[in-house]
């Protein structure tokens, strides 16, 4: 986030300063343009660490000792590993972790497989009810998860998926469809139909149509849904807590399992939640440029 | 060989019917242009020949065979599109061998085809570059090259020059009608500038709302427009329309009174005319100044393009165009009189059909390869 704003931001601000400029010999009143860009920086450093502060507190929290963790807020303290050690020898984190990669991953993969034909259909193949069914896909989101809890608990006890990472992979799944279907399907519409159509003069089955043509051309558009499809996935709590125990319990539960039964021990909390989002945080870090490139694929084409 | 026929072909999307009953035959080797006004149904048209688009009902046969649930690639036809539907991931070699590539082509041969269609089209200084690296002219050559190296029976163009700057397209304007006798191929072409259809086509077919207003050959269908709309649409600038009031018609000739009184016969067939209110039809280039001219107006608007001066004539409360001499020394706002060729006028009875000229034009019969043939030039 921060660094994406640093490199937004002179950017925006050298703009500002040629149009400003420009105006400025007309109204000598107005901010020279030097001053304009300042402000503006730290304008956008200020929202940055707002927006960052929570974070940043955490990770500063899990490094202090418990009772330097409950003393007066304060930035300066000897840094010391001792919650980490402490979390790490009450639960391996790298059982939690892989699962975690395991489930976001997976699910991720599986939720590509269904959507990817679905939104070619849809996308090029629309009938009278695509919109509608669309709509109705989204509008699955809207049932509050808990709302299908005993259903679907019962069902995952009945078929032995309890605790089970597959188990997991399969909700997780069936909760990001509407909307890796939905980002697909956008990404598909905005490519040309000419080129397809070309593709289908010259020989190409509906599969080399999306393996050769489709795929490649809206690749930003399918990796950023997947992205965004892997985030969602790591950071889902509500299942993970309800349907897992100890197998197949992702991070989410890892973090949980820190915050209930010992009461509120903030610098082992924070120390267990920083392992856990550290890994998204840095994927997410790296794929940033991906996500933003995707997002915008078809605005700036 | 390879011709193409289509008998009483209907699409309807959903409750609309954009194709009311086609019939056509394209001839082997022949170049066939679709021209009409946008939304006249000559895209749906190409593209149900194609296969993109499924016909509601009828027949579409290529050689004799009915083709209706064949799928396009099997239809032995290449479409180079509007947009020209490059695929931009791919290099110029790659777009135009991915046809060869699908078919399961051996690199090497593909790789041949691809340079002999690429040294047709002077493409093999780009074969290695990506659509986004070329200019639309280049991209356009491309298009047809990869069309090309299909060796399809029938090229179908589907307005390949309309997102093209007015230079360009009348070079490769020049280079399909050079294209289209080296490969010695059928060609079908569709667009909305008539100018297109007249200087590229063997056979124009005029479409309009879903129907064919008349299938001929450029100087038929400019001599011998079979209504008002193949007459409006044909030519540039376009055909003037006067409202006209029957005298006396006849199988001889038909005379009428023109706004301003006069009377003329103009040399079409009136048996069996009854409707009173007629439309004289006379081209630009057909009416000429002339002091004892039985019709007669203000200049509005002026347009001097050098060779011609157009002359934007007020007749009461129509606007009249005139080609006139590219040295006509007229002033917006003189009155004048002119005239017209009574063999080049055209009449039009009540509900806009053309009534038959007693002479053919020495031309009408005339089509592009004609131009050429030296026996031609003789009769020309």
């Amino acid at each position: 986030m921060t660094t994406l704003k640093t490199k937004v931001l002179p950017a925006e601000g050298h703009l500002a300063a040629t149009s400003s400029g420009a105006r400025a010999r007309h109204t000598p009143l107005m901010p020279s343009a030097g001053m304009r860009r300042v402000w503006l920086t730290l304008l956008g450093w200020g929202i940055a660490l707002i927006i960052f502060f929570p974070i940043l507190w955490m990770v500063l929290t899990g490094f202090k000792t418990e009772a330097a963790a409950i003393a007066d807020p304060s930035l300066i303290f000897t840094p010391t590993l001792e919650s980490y050690v402490a979390v790490q020898a009450r639960a391996d984190y790298f059982k939690f972790a892989m699962n975690s990669v395991v489930v976001a991953f997976g699910s991720t993969l599986l939720a590509l497989l269904i959507a990817i034909p679905a939104a070619y259909a849809m996308a090029f193949l629309p009938t009278r009810r695509t919109k509608a069914t669309l709509l109705w896909m989204l509008s699955t989101k809207m049932l509050p998860p808990v709302g299908v809890l005993v259903p679907i608990y019962l069902i995952f006890r009945d078929l032995g998926l309890l605790d089970t990472r597959s188990g997991l992979i399969i909700v997780y799944t069936l909760m990001n469809l509407p909307i890796v279907v939905w980002m697909l399907y956008t990404f598909f519409k905005d490519l040309p139909r000419d080129i397809l159509e070309a593709g289908r003069m010259d020989g190409a089955s509906t599969f080399q149509e999306v393996v050769y043509l489709l795929l490649p051309l809206t690749l930003p558009g399918i990796a950023s849904t997947g992205l965004l499809s892997v985030i969602l996935s790591w950071n889902e709590a509500f299942w993970s807590l309800n349907l897992t125990s100890s197998n197949a319990a992702p991070l989410t539960a890892y973090i949980a399992s820190f915050s209930s039964p010992e009461g509120l021990f903030w610098a082992k909390l924070s120390a267990a939640s920083t392992m856990a989002i550290a890994p998204i945080l840095i994927f997410g870090w790296l794929t940033q440029k991906q996500m933003v490139r995707g997002l915008t694929f078809g605005a700036v084409k | 060989m390879a011709t193409l026929q289509l008998h009483d072909i209907v699409k309807r999307f959903d409750d609309t019917e954009v194709i009311k009953g086609v019939d056509l035959e394209v001839n082997d080797r022949e170049f066939v242009v679709f021209v009409g006004p946008s939304g006249c149904g000559k895209s749906t048209l190409l593209r149900m020949i194609a296969g993109l688009e499924s016909a509601t009902s009828g027949d579409i046969l290529i050689d004799g065979v009915r083709m209706n649930e064949v799928g396009p690639a099997e239809r032995g036809l290449a479409m180079v599109f509007q947009s020209y539907a490059l695929y931009p991931h791919m290099t110029v070699e790659d777009n135009m061998g991915f046809s060869l590539k699908l078919a399961g082509v051996p690199k090497e041969e593909r790789r041949r085809k691809v340079r002999e269609a690429a040294s047709i089209l002077q493409l093999e200084p780009l074969l290695e570059r990506k659509p986004k690296a070329l200019s639309g002219g280049q991209r356009q050559r491309v298009a047809i090259g990869r069309a090309i190296v299909r060796n399809p029976s029938i090229f179908l163009f589907d307005e390949p020059l309309s997102n093209l700057d007015a230079a360009l397209r009348v070079q490769m304007r020049i280079e399909l009608a050079r294209l289209h006798e080296e490969l010695d191929a059928t060609m079908i072409y569709v667009t909305h500038d008539q100018i297109e259809a007249m200087t590229m086509a063997d056979k124009i077919v005029v479409l309009q709302g879903g129907v064919v207003e008349q299938v001929g050959s450029p100087m038929e269908l400019y001599h011998h427009p079979r209504n008002r709309f193949v007459a409006g649409f044909i030519g540039s600038p376009k055909m003037n329309f006067l409202e006209v009031e029957r005298v006396s018609a006849a199988a001889t000739g038909v005379e009428v009174r023109l706004p301003d009184g006069d009377t003329c016969t103009v040399p079409v067939d009136g048996s069996g005319l009854d409707d009173d209110a007629l439309t004289l039809g006379i081209r630009p280039e057909h009416l000429q100044l002339d002091p004892q001219g039985p019709l007669s107006g203000r200049i509005e608007v002026i347009e001097r393009l050098g060779g011609v001066t157009s002359l934007y004539v007020r007749m009461q409360d129509t606007l009249v165009t005139m080609s006139a001499d590219g040295n006509v020394d007229s002033r917006v706002g003189d009155s004048l009189r002119f005239g017209f060729e009574r063999d080049c006028a055209h009449l039009f009875d009540g509900e806009g059909l053309a009534l038959p000229s007693l002479a053919r034009h020495p031309l009408a019969g005339l089509n592009r390869q004609d131009n050429r043939a030296p026996a031609a030039a003789g009769r020309l």
